[in-house]
């Protein structure tokens, strides 16, 4: 049974990486917002299973927040942006589809080599659990990297932001995770549901962030 | 004993928070703007009063030597920035650069930024530091972004993305602390809190403090603006209001830094785990010699000054990762130092950008002659920041020096270089624009000369004659931090 429970919940925090390589090479505004709707449900099964797990009823809330806020909330807030912008375009992707998978396997196989040695002497859960979210983080970070479009650079950063709560929620009994996550959301709440969005189409028109480059020409 | 404390530690979190709301209802910009200053005010005095109380420990606050130097540092730069924001506010107002409803904002973000400031510098634990940090990027991020001009925007921007992603990366190098303390202390709060982990740091597992120490230098170290990782910072200075430039300089690169070195002397005190020190340094170095090559191709006055910023921080970063007593010693006599210069400079800057309407250095010539208060500070202000004597930061540049000539010659070189470099070039853009023909003037403004005084005379004195109450405290801290 406690091998069982083990299982599903690196079933889980696996099915969340593959879901960020998804992200990697997904180049629709639109199918990026659907993947990255399972990306946030996935997290939320992961961690109410780990509610489950560690008998640490706060967690079901932080699961509450990763299913409400992050899966419905914020997709159809970014649909709405999309579609009040009109950029249900091909996203562009810098380098390539073939290289960004490539330096994504290197980055998984990076944080098991750093992570399993370092936790040798931790639970086994939280263990491999620390690993796949290292792997999603730096994901997300390659994610922010290759893209230009703001809107696929915010959620880069949201699925590196569901790889912290994945380690955090991994990590047996840390406290403030309610907290954290609460934090985390209030970030991109502010950021994705208007201010920077609304006043980049001010200015811009549209939010590619080349536009942003252009302007930084002629300047030191 | 410990009432009063909780009291005071209280009060530095919460005048903040309580001035935050009540500036937000209030629509009359003068009356916020003194609001504002009343409560900076109030929160210094409060920041004094924790030298007269003991320091005690519990609960979600907690003081003692190593935060109390940088609770009354921040808390005093943040009162002398009011004074001067309000008269910077005025005329950004009367020449119709900002409306009320965004100074009505931008009063309610500072005050929210003091509050995030205080607890980050005041928590207990590493969760609400990391909270309280994020608090603190997300109210800079929105006044950096307050002109709305498409290069404010632009900074804004990076600021928040290479921000969030440090503080993102700080976030996974908390959660591996705590993985790391929970096998000995136990589960729950006491794997978080500061005094437990340094008690038992010598049993935790090595590897993983090692693993979780790179992510958060390079998280924190983010905010501290350490190269590689310091490209929003040039940008979020330049664009910004200058007071958030000041307290940006000042204030918030500090409390990055607080946070590295309580993690540094975490990884200290287990002896198995690596030293810290080496990537501090090499970190420290990068960003001086890098800096101070930037530093000559500066054409925007406030981009200048925050590369000098970036220098500065790398000066600190290399002191404190050198060590030991002296070291330390002069790496906290530097940061005092260069925050109280740095702002002291932004406040100059903010009013010669508005007399000449503009931030080009190119444009600006001949200050001491149009200018002559503001020319003169600025002089006194650069001649402070390159480390002339007989002021402050040349005596804290020489112990910096000398205590590596002691210890690690060879590093004594590219320091020493990196030092020369910026000096060379902060002198050529300075005689510039103190000097020569005047520029033409495009508005007149009411500037409040005092904060700039008041900093400046300090690190005078500091240069000077260090009264010995502040030697042996700063000496105390020193050893502290090991």
């Amino acid at each position: 049974m406690e091998l069982l429970t083990i299982d599903i919940a690196h079933v889980l925090a696996g099915a969340l990486l593959l879901t960020s390589f998804m992200l990697l090479y997904q180049d629709r505004l639109s199918g990026l917002i659907n993947i990255y709707t399972l990306h946030a449900v996935i997290l939320s099964l992961s961690v109410a299973w780990q509610a489950y797990y560690q008998d640490a009823p706060h967690l079901y809330l932080t699961a509450a927040i990763a299913a409400i806020f992050k899966a419905l909330i914020i997709p159809f807030s970014l649909r709405h942006i999309i579609k009040r912008l009109r950029i249900h375009r091909t996203v562009e992707v810098v380098g390539g589809v073939g290289i960004t998978m490539l330096i994504g396997i290197f980055l998984v196989a990076l944080s098991l080599v750093v992570m399993l040695p370092a936790t040798a002497s931790a639970d086994p859960l939280s263990r491999e659990d620390i690993a796949f979210a290292l792997a999603i983080v730096l994901l997300g970070l390659l994610m922010m990297v290759t893209r230009r479009n703001a809107v696929s650079q915010i959620i880069g950063f949201m699925s590196l932001e569901n790889g912290l709560v994945l380690a955090a929620a991994g990590a047996n009994g840390m406290p403030l995770v309610v907290e954290i996550s609460v934090a985390f959301s209030i970030l991109i709440a502010f950021i994705v549901i208007g201010i920077f969005l609304f006043r980049i189409r001010e200015r811009f028109d549209n939010v590619d962030l080349s536009e942003l480059d252009r302007v930084r020409g002629g300047r030191s | 004993m410990s009432s009063d404390l909780f009291m005071v530690s209280n009060a530095l979190v919460g005048i903040p928070a309580v001035a935050a709301i009540a500036v937000a209802l209030e629509p009359a910009y003068r009356r916020s703007a003194i609001i504002n200053l009343c409560a900076s005010g109030a929160t210094f005095l409060f920041a004094l009063v924790l030298f007269v109380v003991e320091p005690e420990r519990g609960g979600y606050l907690f003081v003692d030597d190593l935060n109390i130097v940088f609770i009354v540092l921040s808390t005093f730069i943040g009162f002398t920035t009011s004074v001067y924001s309000a008269s910077y506010i005025d005329h950004e107002i009367e020449t119709g650069r900002l409306t009320t409803r965004n100074v009505r904002f931008y009063h309610a973000m500072y005050q929210s930024l003091m509050c995030a400031m205080n607890l980050a510098l005041l928590a207990s634990n590493i969760g609400l530091m990391w909270v309280a940090v994020e608090v603190a990027t997300l109210t800079t991020v929105l006044m950096v972004g307050m002109y709305r001009t498409p290069h404010a925007l632009e900074a804004a921007w990076k600021y928040f993305i290479l921000g969030s992603v440090g503080i993102a990366l700080a976030l996974f190098g908390t959660i591996l602390i705590y993985m790391a303390a929970e096998p000995v202390l136990g589960q729950g709060y006491d794997a978080m809190v500061w005094t437990t982990l340094m008690s038992q740091a010598p049993q935790f597992n090595p590897r993983m403090l090692n693993v979780a120490f790179v992510f958060l230098m390079l998280g924190y170290g983010t905010k501290v603006g350490l190269a590689p990782m310091h490209a929003w910072l040039p940008d979020a200075h330049a664009e910004g209001p200058t007071p958030i430039s000041a307290v940006l300089s000042g204030l918030l690169l500090n409390v990055a830094l607080y946070a590295v070195l309580r993690f540094k002397m975490l990884l200290t005190a287990n002896a198995a785990a690596i030293t810290p020190g080496p990537l501090m340094i090499t970190l420290g170095l990068a960003s001086l010699i890098m800096a101070a090559f930037m530093l000559y191709r500066r054409g925007d006055i406030k981009r200048l000054f925050a590369y000098s910023s970036i220098e500065h921080m790398g000066i600190i970063a290399f002191a404190f990762g050198m060590g030991g007593p002296l070291a330390n010693f002069a790496g906290l006599l530097h940061m005092t130092m260069h925050s109280l210069t740095k702002s002291a400079i932004f406040f100059s800057v903010g009013h010669i950008a508005q007399v000449k309407g503009t931030q080009r250095i190119a444009d600006i010539r001949g200050l001491t002659q149009s200018q002559p208060a503001l020319g003169w500070s600025l002089v006194a202000g650069v001649v402070a920041i390159i480390g002339l004597p007989p002021l402050g930061i040349f005596m804290s540049e020489f112990l910096v020096v000398s205590s590596t000539f002691a210890r690690q010659p060879l590093l004594a070189i590219p320091l020493v270089f990196g030092l020369l470099l910026a000096f060379g070039a902060l002198l050529l853009r300075l005689t510039g624009m103190a000097f020569g023909e005047p520029s033409r003037d495009q508005g007149e403004v009411k500037a409040s000369m005092w904060p700039v005084y008041a900093h400046l005379s300090l690190v005078l004195l500091a240069g000077i004659y260090l009264p010995s109450h502040v030697v042996t405290w700063f000496q105390n801290v020193a050893r502290l931090l090991g």
